[in-house]
């Protein structure tokens, strides 16, 4: 489908795009099988540009926002969904500081996140601490024009590979969700440490880690925002980081279903070959639909929030919900297509399936989106 | 340091199928793409650009199309570039292109080193590098691997040879032609891309670059292609098993049977 992209946002996709086939296609099974961070893939998004794509020109990216974050995480994650969370996860971690970020703490970071030269990373899950965000335990006592921030965050993407963190910790636990603020930490400040490297199920070409804080002191100044605006500053960049979410499951959605595609036009059975059975051509169909239905709607919200549109909360949660279901309907159904050779792992298909499941989980779980979006809706019918 | 890049648009050369009947490449519906050993004197130009600082200009000659391939160069981190299109240069031969090529150098004047890659995809002749130096009489050095030293006006170059490598000292400026085994081509940036897009392409024609019309193109070409053809498959060969002096008479008498 045409869906009027500028020339820009076409040059990003196609170099995305060139980029995952040439260097990403070759080394993605072994990244996953490694479970190692692919750094060397990160320097060459970074050389690309890449990295600086949803950043304004004024700190050194090519101010193409949200739709370009989108259209570049699609493309890589066509070809592999765990790669391309060093660009993807780097832009959670960095829509606080575009969002709340005043302007001396946007020079001091951004350039360097832009040229691609440093990743950051975003932290308010803890282990008691998943959906019910606003029973975080990490705390932030002031002292002086100091901060001391104590607790344990839980399975941060590029935990330990960023040098960047936005951390949500309370600051006045009586105060409740109004008594959490957020700060922008830096790797190797005293007291900050990284916990084990999780393993995972799928997107093992991602760094997922536990941080740490032990009496960590942070300076007063890299409060994001003001004290006490921490949750507001966390679900204002989910509304902005969701969309990436969803393109990351359309594009793995859209390379399993292309790997379909290819199998069944050469798998022969039955002296056909299957693609030209009903059965297969109908799953097929299906998918295809569902994943341009998706993209239209991840696209649509992507301009939305880079129009800077109110009310992107409900929208920004369908695009991840819908996103992501489909793409975990749709690798399933490919796996499904492969038949046995499917299950394989000499196979890429099943790749596609292990790492669409975390879509529907992280950022929110769907339930979570379910309830954003149902929410907005009565908030909706009252304002009526 | 002013670098010049010499590049050729070939056919995508995955996708060349022959004409049985013309004996002709065929052209229509084949992408074309920068010449493959081309991108690594691109490349090569680029690093020396990072190393020692000034500019890299890349030349072409070919039809209009071929802006396509320089505006690529652009968006791999060349600066300047010239297209050097003209009917007149239709049916040049690696003769009549490298005289053309050396004229458009000595137009653009001051250079310390003019990279080509060691051949192009399609003609395989691997002969313009060695020709632009002849015309323009300076030294080339053919199959580098490696730019060991670069002196303001002197360099090292590692040579590669089918059983290891010669090391050549060479004044400058010269010609060198690169092989693949020198570096690895960089892929476009964004802002290379978004670059190329408004770069200024210079067109140049056979008169702006002072060529004398009877060297350059058709008549300017003493190659003659009398026949183009696919070479028949070999036949396998046959082995020969058995004890040496079972074999060795047999062999004999195939020698003598299959040569007569």
């Amino acid at each position: 489908m045409d869906y009027r992209l500028t020339e820009e946002q076409i040059m990003i996709r196609d170099l995305a795009r060139q980029i995952a086939e040439e260097k990403i296609k070759p080394v993605r099974a072994e990244y996953d099988e490694k479970e190692e961070f692919p750094w060397p893939i990160v320097k060459i998004l970074a050389d690309s540009d890449l990295m600086g794509i949803y950043i304004p020109e004024q700190y050194g990216g090519t101010g193409g926002g949200v739709l370009a974050l989108c259209l570049a995480t699609e493309e890589l994650s066509r070809i592999c969904g765990g790669i391309s969370l060093s660009l993807a996860a780097t832009a959670l971690g960095t829509f606080p500081l575009l969002l709340y970020g005043n302007e001396e703490q946007k020079k001091k970071y951004l350039p360097d996140i832009a040229k691609g030269k440093k990743l950051s990373a975003f932290a308010i899950t803890e282990p008691e601490a998943g959906s019910d965000a606003g029973s975080i335990k990490t705390t932030a006592r002031k002292e002086g024009n100091y901060y001391i921030l104590n607790g344990t965050k839980q399975w941060i993407t590029n935990g330990g590979e960023a040098e960047f963190y936005s951390v949500i910790a309370m600051t006045d636990k009586k105060k409740g969700a109004r008594g959490a603020t957020a700060f922008i930490l830096e790797k190797g400040m005293k007291g900050f440490e990284f916990g084990k490297k999780e393993k995972k199920l799928g997107i093992r070409g991602s760094a997922t880690r536990e941080l740490i804080f032990n009496d960590c002191k942070v300076p007063a100044e890299n409060i994001l925002g003001k004290e006490g605006m921490g949750f507001i500053v966390a679900m204002k960049t989910f509304d902005s980081s969701r969309p990436g979410v969803a393109a990351q499951a359309v594009g793995i959605a859209q390379g399993a279903l292309d790997e379909a595609v290819a199998y069944a036009t050469q798998r022969k059975q039955f002296g056909q070959t299957i693609a030209s059975f009903q059965g297969i051509q109908f799953m097929l169909a299906d998918m295809a639909t569902q994943v341009e239905a998706a993209r239209a709607l991840v696209y649509s919200v992507a301009r939305m929030v880079d129009a800077g549109c109110k009310d992107v909360a409900g929208p920004s949660a369908m695009s991840k919900l819908f996103a992501s279901d489909t793409a975990m309907k749709v690798t399933t159904d490919a796996v499904q297509i492969f038949g046995g050779y499917g299950y394989m792992r000499e196979y890429p298909v099943e790749k596609y399936m292990r790492d669409a499941k975390i879509t529907q989980i992280y950022e929110g779980t769907n339930q979570i989106q379910r309830t954003i979006i149902a929410l907005n809706l009565i908030k909706g019918s009252h304002k009526k | 340091m002013n670098i010049i890049v010499c590049i050729k648009q070939v056919p995508n050369t995955t996708d060349v199928r022959m004409d049985p009947k013309t004996n002709t490449l065929i052209r229509e519906g084949v992408e074309s793409v920068i010449n493959p050993f081309d991108t690594y004197a691109i490349e090569e130009g680029v690093l020396l650009k990072e190393r020692f600082g000034g500019k890299v200009t890349v030349i072409s000659m070919g039809p209009p199309q071929a802006e396509n391939a320089l505006r690529e160069a652009i968006s791999l981190g060349c600066d300047e570039t010239i297209l050097i299109s003209d009917r007149a240069l239709a049916g040049g031969d690696t003769w009549a292109t490298s005289y053309t090529l050396s004229m458009a150098i000595k137009k653009v004047g001051s250079f310390d080193i003019i990279i080509c890659g060691k051949q192009a995809s399609d003609g395989d002749t691997a002969q313009v590098g060695p020709g632009i130096s002849a015309h323009l009489d300076i030294p080339q050095v053919t199959y580098v691997k490696k730019i060991e030293e670069m002196g303001k006006d002197k360099a090292k170059m590692e040579r590669l040879m089918e059983d290891g490598y010669e090391i050549v000292e060479t004044p400058l400026p010269c010609v060198i032609t690169v092989v693949k085994e020198i570096n690895s081509p960089r892929l476009p940036s964004l802002k290379g891309k978004m670059r190329a897009k408004n770069a200024t392409i210079v067109k140049w024609g056979v008169k702006d670059i002072g060529c004398d019309l009877h060297s350059v193109g058709l008549e300017g070409s003493p190659t003659r292609v009398v026949k183009i053809f696919t070479p028949p498959p070999r036949k396998s060969g046959e082995i020969l098993q058995g004890e040496v002096s079972d074999i060795s008479k047999k062999l004999v008498d195939l020698l003598k049977t299959e040569l007569h």
